[in-house]
């Protein structure tokens, strides 16, 4: 790993960075109706984790997740599974899907549902399995 | 309310998940790992309830009706499956706290115990075949993880054997339900056994069904496919042996229980003759290869191999008393096979080995624990009083009612056999005296006191079990009498699920 000291790789990943996860957020909320989603959302953010990782050394790429991808892999989980149970309140199946309609003053209707939950649960559960493997690789290699 | 019939599923799949948002703390795991068990059982023993109340119960996901949705379907089999999950899931645990290190808990111990009795569940409750599959490769995922957990060389070596044939067949049971696809358009459990009446060419049943046989075979560890499970199960932590040995196997068999009572139905005289063979030679071949073994793990797993044989004996001989002895067999040998493993654990813990040879006198220093190895280890025999004998008795009942003959002296041959191993054992570790000049301490240094009862309490816990199923046979009968039934009559089952009694 301390060998890709390449200063256009960190130039670049510094610019990257935010379009990606930008446009991973992106991918997530159109996910519903569109190509897109959770799954794939989370990829292309993880890859744009993974690709300012590869810039740096392992011990200075950690200290800059200010959090252990493991927690974001469990938190994501947690997520997705309780987005499973509010139909079951109603008296419906479990990951029935539930919606709730808010009127945002300038936006109009806004409609937020479970299966927006699910998705987010998703994306952080593949955020963290990604990052989990690839810094336990790296640990592995130093 | 269909609830109850994911919650099995749901709870541990949450428990997991919290424990892994707070891997950091050990204690935290700890407690969720019981009381996530716990809280399993619960459910579960609401749900038997609920199934023996109401009949069968489905629950469509999502709202998505059957056939298109997937369902869960619980019937009598299935809910005493989920029983049987959550009562070697709770000892387990216990056990865990003083039997799983804190470098093991580090590498993810309790999640992965979660995600696989999640796995587990979802198998034994699921009315989707591919959905079966999904809940196979969960359970599966969540064992490789815990097999090699620790990272020793011998693990590697099982894990690959393990690995390499729990993927074939995964492969074969994908290839199987792709053509099932292709032959009927449906994925949906009840709707195949409707569709496949109907199939004008019923040789490619019979073929897709061979698929399916060998599939479940390699996961229920039936001869000719059972190589895998020795080569592994005395690798692991003993509480992840235990596990493996209480559940997974038996996910295998019920799959089969499942597959050829409801979907593949057509042509019992060849597919049941084929596991009647199955069956004779998987309780030979177990019991003559634990004969050979001077290790204790060893020969436990190779004794899971001969009881798997008298579970699909009674699916292979297809009367509705063989059934009933080949359910009351699964309940007897999950409980009795866990407690047994767990007992190994403890002899290591106090011995630090696991070699016959190397052990001895432990009945001088510690006779409860022979009192404790002798329940399951007689009942595994299938001495009276205990639960063994019942099971035993009721599938060469059922050999003699249709006179299978030589089915019935094998059965009888091994239990004679499985009773000198077990005797093997009992004079070997407990009986004799200590062996003068062992290199006991070389091998590792044993543990003494510190929290041992907690992994004495779910043995005993256990034990009685056996003893109460022994004693009290007539409750679990009845059980057993019901899923037999039920597994007879698929109309039972198919009218639950498409019958249109949506949710």
């Amino acid at each position: 790993m301390s060998t890709m000291h390449s200063l256009i790789l960190r130039t670049a990943g510094n610019f990257l960075l935010p379009l990606l996860l930008l446009f991973s957020i992106f991918l997530l909320l159109r996910g519903h109706d569109e190509p897109g989603g959770g799954f794939i959302g989370g990829l292309v953010a993880a890859s744009a984790i993974v690709l300012n990782l590869f810039a740096m050394e392992i011990k200075s790429a950690k200290a800059v997740l200010w959090v252990d991808p493991r927690h974001v892999l469990g938190i994501g989980m947690t997520l997705a599974i309780v987005s499973a149970i509010p139909g079951a309140f109603f008296g419906q199946p479990f990951f029935t899907a539930q919606w709730f309609t808010f009127d945002v003053p300038a936006l109009g209707e806004l409609k937020v549902g479970t299966v927006l939950m699910f998705d987010i649960g998703v994306y952080l559960v593949v955020i963290g399995a990604v990052l989990t493997i690839m810094l336990s690789l790296a640990e592995a290699e130093d | 309310m269909t609830t109850v019939v994911a919650l099995p599923v749901i709870v541990p799949l949450l428990a997991g998940a919290v424990s892994l948002a707070l891997w950091q703390s050990r204690m935290a795991q700890r407690v969720i790992g019981v009381i996530g068990t716990l809280a399993l059982m619960w459910v579960s023993v609401d749900l038997l309830l609920a199934t023996w109340r109401e009949g069968i119960l489905v629950m469509h996901m999502g709202g998505w009706q059957a056939p298109f949705g997937i369902v869960l379907v619980s019937d009598m089999l299935g809910a005493i499956m989920v029983v049987l999950t959550a009562i070697i899931g709770l000892p387990v645990a216990i056990y865990s706290l003083s039997g799983v290190s804190a470098r093991h808990e580090h590498f993810g111990y309790y999640p992965l115990m979660h995600l696989l009795l999640a796995g587990v569940n979802g198998a034994f409750l699921t009315g989707d075949i591919f959905n079966l599959y999904v809940w196979f490769e969960v359970m599966l995922v969540a064992s490789f993880a815990l097999l090699i957990l620790g990272g020793e060389r011998a693990q590697m070596e099982g894990a690959i054997k393990y690995v390499t044939l729990n993927l074939l067949s995964s492969v074969l049971l994908l290839s199987g339900i792709g053509l099932l696809y292709g032959l009927t358009g449906t994925l949906n459990m009840a709707d195949l056994a409707v569709k496949l009446r109907d199939v004008e060419d019923p040789g490619i049943i019979t073929v897709i069904a061979m698929l399916f046989m060998v599939s479940f075979g390699i996961k229920a560890a039936a001869f000719p496919f059972f190589f895998w499970l020795p080569a592994s199960y005395h690798t692991p932590l003993v509480a992840v042996s235990a596990l493996f040995a209480g559940l997974l196997t038996k996910v295998g068999v019920y799959a089969l229980f499942r597959a050829f009572s409801l979907i593949f139905d057509q042509d019992v005289g060849y597919t049941h003759t084929l596991l009647l063979w199955m069956a004779g030679l998987t309780m030979l071949t177990g019991v003559l290869g634990a004969a050979a073994q001077f290790e204790m793990r060893r020969i436990l797993s190779f004794h899971i191999i001969s009881q798997i044989g008298y579970m699909i004996l009674g699916l292979a001989l297809f009367t509705p008393l063989a059934i009933v002895g080949g359910v009351f067999y699964i309940m007897h040998h999950i409980i009795v096979k866990a407690n047994l493993f767990l007992v190994s654990g403890v002899v290591h813990r106090l011995k630090g080995t696991h070699e016959l040879k190397q052990l001895g006198g432990l009945y001088r220093t510690h006779p409860w624990l022979g009192v404790l190895f002798m329940v399951p280890a007689l009942s595994l025999a299938g001495m009276p009083p205990l639960s063994g004998f019942f099971a035993k008795f009721i599938l060469i009942r059922a050999g003699v009612e249709v006179q299978s003959w030589w089915i019935v002296g094998v059965a009888l041959l091994v239990g004679l056999l499985t009773l000198y191993s077990m005797i093997k054992i009992w004079a070997e570790v407990f009986w004799k005296a200590q062996p003068e000049n062992t290199d006991v301490k070389a091998v590792a240094a044993p543990v003494q006191g510190g929290g041992l009862w907690l992994m004495v309490v779910p043995i005993a816990g256990l034990a009685l079990l056996t003893l109460f199923i022994g004693l009290y046979g007539q409750p679990i009968y009845l059980l057993a009498e019901r899923a037999a039934m039920e597994m007879l009559d698929p109309s039972l089952y198919i009218e639950a699920v498409l019958g249109g009694q949506g949710s």
